[in-house]
């Protein structure tokens, strides 16, 4: 194979491998995080023990989760320095500047309260136990905030200039604002909250499924129900604002997304793609399932608003793998769908009077739909940054500097080693992950647990 | 006058990178010295033990590298970036050790045959920590770096040099770990570290000496330096400071001064890597990158300090609240799931 006799791909491949392996995990951190406070407070609050028992029961598969999440993040701050180092050396007064303050507003945060949060329970007073849970769920939301300020500026930079080859800083607060930042940081933290709350409903599912604590499981699965009556519909309506957004700002990644070749002519709306093979050597695509005006009405709100198409930009310029980018997102979409109508449906038999405790376990098929739902938020995650990452390409910051351009000058042998030692690494955790979580999971809470007096 | 500002913000900048190094390399030193010395343990309760000191604080302790990396990303970019591509191989290694270390903590609990969790933990520490010491080496002897275009190869890190001070900071760490777990525990496995922490310091006073000698003689830039009368002075001022704090940590031993010989090998790290970066300074990269060079623009460098730069007070004091919360000997029976 030719192309992977190229270290620039390889350090790509070996980029996108580790961070869509390390964006699982702050998933289930940054939301569950969350729900950890709730159910603490709402113990504090109520003096409910089943509350406490609920904190307890989930941190141990927080830990488990967090664990995995900060040694598999590790690697992706030093990449910049290995793999890309001239980006590093164009963007750093920018970029890093902003994974300084990652570091010392969320992970510091997050690190320096980890420690009391899960083992400190019999040291420190309940109430500065709170505090603790809070701080790191601050911490993980910071962090969530931070990486997607300087992912964001890539999509769309601004707020600088270039000198001797270098970024230069005009205006902070630009950089920071950039236009796609506000859609970039909300979108990614309610896909954290619709994917904890989807996992902590389809766990407990699985629980009442096996009649197994249901009084206890119902209290989360309910909880987790009224999350997603929340956050669902947010999260579609943030993705379609992205999705305006992308049309706006990066227009090529909006081609792409949808398939769409040429810019429809003046007074004359342009079709939006169901389904298609996109053909990039032709240009055009092999064959279309489409629904007329379409895309116009959903990338510009107007019937006959114009959009670019994709043969408008040189070939150089176009983004690659544009069928990978258009299933991609038409996956995500499908999951955001699917969780909407599954909230629905929930909510429907709980105004029916279905949930409860008496009467939950027997909608088998419900509950058999919510422990099919625990692995679609991350299918929508991964699915959703392919969109983000590939849709960007040929640029690594948009319109300012090519991925060709920003990678280290480094030997095919030492990169393929160390792509490869990534792969089987990460695989083996993954599995062993899945197996210790399984675990805890057949282990159950513990419902004896008293708090502390 | 720009430029002296920028000048003394680089500066700034300097010291705080240096302060935060400084803080990881106790921080995690004893940390990962802890897993060097469970390869030595046949005892699985000791091992527990020693596992169980540091549950609650490693990653506290690992985030100050990731600290580290993110400022100096932003206030040093071309040190970040050339030291790192140039580092690659000693860097991967390092975080693949990081890797295995990280996880052993939480999945040693939940597997059914700990060995190989055991294994990991001390292997990977070791390893870690030798990885951190080869690339340290190669860095302060210049990575080899071509000065015209600093493209360095990926192998100028490997020297016999580099390989002595891997060898010196594997010990520093061993000795940070022993002398931190002669605090921790008491009974047996307390009279094994404290028999520890003498033959570590006993092999660190030997390889300081291979060092310094070695160094003094070669053409590193360093050499240089310290021939100049000036910062050869206060260079000479903290190896004796290191030679001082040696003895001292030998006395705490024999009298069994827990915290003061855990005091005394921070000093001996905090005197031998004051005395290196000064006779680095004001190389980063000694011989072919300045810290000025490096530096980002001043009004970079402010808007970190004024974020970055004033949150470090507050981190320490969190980061210490939480040592406080977990202070005194290690407990086992409280120690739930
Ligand atoms: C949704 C938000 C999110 C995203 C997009 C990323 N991360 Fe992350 N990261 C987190 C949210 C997070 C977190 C929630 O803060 C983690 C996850 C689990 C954890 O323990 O902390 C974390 C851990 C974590 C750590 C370890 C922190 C520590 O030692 O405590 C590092 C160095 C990074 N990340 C770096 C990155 C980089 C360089 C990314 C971009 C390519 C990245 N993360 C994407
Ligand atoms: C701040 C956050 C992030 C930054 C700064 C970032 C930056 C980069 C960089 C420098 C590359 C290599 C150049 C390229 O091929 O585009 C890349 C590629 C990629 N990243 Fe990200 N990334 C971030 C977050 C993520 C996350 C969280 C994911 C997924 C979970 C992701 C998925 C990918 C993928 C799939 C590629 C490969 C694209 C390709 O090679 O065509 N990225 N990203
Ligand atoms: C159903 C409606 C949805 C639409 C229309 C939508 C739209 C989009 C668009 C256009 C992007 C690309 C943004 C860019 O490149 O700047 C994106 C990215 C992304 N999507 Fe969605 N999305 C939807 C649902 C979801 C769901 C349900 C999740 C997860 C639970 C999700 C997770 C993500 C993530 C993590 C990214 C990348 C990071 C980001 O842009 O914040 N999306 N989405």
């Amino acid at each position: 194979m030719e192309i992977l006799q190229d270290p620039v791909i390889l350090s790509r491949l070996q980029f996108a491998v580790t961070a869509m392996f390390h964006i699982l995990w702050p998933l289930t951190t940054v939301g569950l995080s969350l729900i950890l406070v709730v159910f603490e407070f709402l113990w504090l609050k109520t003096r409910d023990v089943d509350n406490y028992r609920h904190a307890r029961f989930w941190s141990r598969l927080f830990l488990l989760n967090f664990s995995v999440g900060v040694i598999s993040g590790i690697p992706l701050e030093f990449e910049f320095g290995t793999n890309w180092s001239r980006f590093s050396m164009v963007t750093g007064e920018f970029f890093g500047n902003i994974l300084g303050y990652e570091g010392a507003m969320a992970f510091m945060l997050e690190a320096g309260f980890l420690g009391i949060m899960l083992f400190g329970w019999m040291r420190v007073p309940p109430f500065i136990h709170l505090l603790a849970t809070g701080m790191v769920a601050l911490g993980a939301s910071f962090s969530a905030f931070w990486i997607l300020v300087a992912n964001s500026w890539m999509q769309t930079p601004a707020g600088i200039h270039m000198e001797n080859n270098r970024v230069v800083v005009d205006s902070y607060f630009e950089a920071i604002f950039n236009k796609n930042m506000p859609w970039g940081v909300l979108h990614m933290w309610f896909a954290c909250l619709v994917t904890s709350l989807f996992v902590i409903g389809g766990l407990s599912a699985w629980y009442l499924l096996k009649r197994r604590n249901t009084d206890f499981f119902l209290k989360s699965f309910k909880l987790a129900l009224i999350g997603a009556i929340f956050v669902v519909p947010i999260q579609i309506s943030l993705g379609h604002g992205s999705g305006r957004e992308v049309f706006e700002n990066q227009p090529a990644k909006g081609a792409a997304i949808e398939a769409h070749w040429t810019t429809n002519q003046e007074g004359k709306g342009a079709a939006w793609n169901l389904l298609t093979w996109p053909n990039q050597t032709e240009q055009k695509n092999d064959w279309a399932i489409s629904i007329p005006n379409g895309l116009s009405l959903l990338a510009t709100g107007d019937q006959r608003g114009q959009v670019q198409g994709l043969t408008s930009f040189p070939k150089a310029d176009q983004p690659t793998a544009i069928a990978l980018i258009f299933y991609s997102f038409r996956i995500m979409v499908a999951c955001g769908i699917a969780f909407l109508g599954l909230m629905l449906w929930t909510l429907a038999a709980w105004l029916k009077g279905q949930l409860s405790s008496g009467s939950v376990c027997n909608n088998r098929l419900l509950l058999r739909a919510w422990i099919a739902s625990i692995p679609l938020g991350y299918l929508a995650t991964e699915c959703g940054w392919i969109v983000r990452e590939v849709g960007r390409q040929p640029w690594v910051i948009y319109g300012l500097l090519r991925t060709r351009d920003a990678a280290s000058t480094l030997p095919v042998s030492v990169v393929a080693v160390s792509l490869i030692a990534f792969v089987v690494i990460y695989s083996i955790l993954f599995i062993l992950f899945l197996i210790f979580a399984a675990r805890i999971i057949r282990k159950g809470p513990d419902l004896t647990l008293m708090p502390p007096s | 006058m720009d430029n002296e500002i920028h000048s003394l913000l680089a500066n700034i900048w300097f010291f705080i990178i240096g302060l935060m190094l400084f803080l990881y390399v106790v921080l995690d030193g004893f940390d990962l010295g802890v897993g060097v010395l469970s390869i030595f343990t046949r005892n699985d309760k000791h091992r527990a033990i020693m596992m169980t000191s540091l549950e609650s604080i490693w990653d506290a302790n690992e985030t100050w590298l990731v600290l580290l990396g993110g400022a100096l990303f932003g206030a040093f970019p071309l040190v970040y970036a050339i030291a790192l591509q140039s580092l690659y191989v000693p860097v991967m290694v390092m975080l693949f050790a990081l890797i295995f270390r990280g996880v052993a903590f939480e999945f040693s609990h939940h597997a059914r045959n700990t060995v190989p969790w055991n294994l990991a933990f001390g292997y990977s520490s070791l390893l870690a920590s030798l990885a951190q010491g080869i690339a340290f080496g190669g860095l302060i002897s210049g990575l080899g770096l071509i000065e015209s275009d600093h493209q360095g190869n990926v192998w100028g890190w490997f020297t016999p040099f580099s390989a002595l001070v891997a060898l010196g900071v594997v010990t520093g760490y061993t000795l940070l770990g022993a002398t931190y777990l002669m605090m921790k525990t008491e009974g047996a496995i307390q009279r094994i570290s404290i028999r520890q922490s003498h033959a570590a310091a006993v092999v660190e006073i030997i390889i300081l000496i291979a060092v310094v000698i070695w160094a003094s003689r070669s053409d590193h830039y360093f050499a240089a330096r310290w021939a100049d009368s000036e910062t050869g002075y206060y260079m000479n001022f903290f190896l004796i400071l290191a030679a001082f704090a040696l003895f001292m940590l030998m006395r705490a031993l024999r009298r069994r001064f827990e915290v003061m010989a855990f005091f005394w090998s921070v000093i001996i790290t905090l005197a031998s890597f004051t005395a290196v970066t000064i006779g680095c300074y004001p190389y980063m990269i000694p011989a072919s990158i300045t810290l000025t060079q490096a530096a980002s623009s001043s009004r970079t460098l402010i808007f970190m300090l004024s974020t970055i730069g004033l949150l470090i007070p507050v981190m320490l004091v969190y980061s210490g609240y939480q040592y406080l919360v977990f202070r005194g000997k290690v407990q086992m029976d409280e120690h739930t799931d």
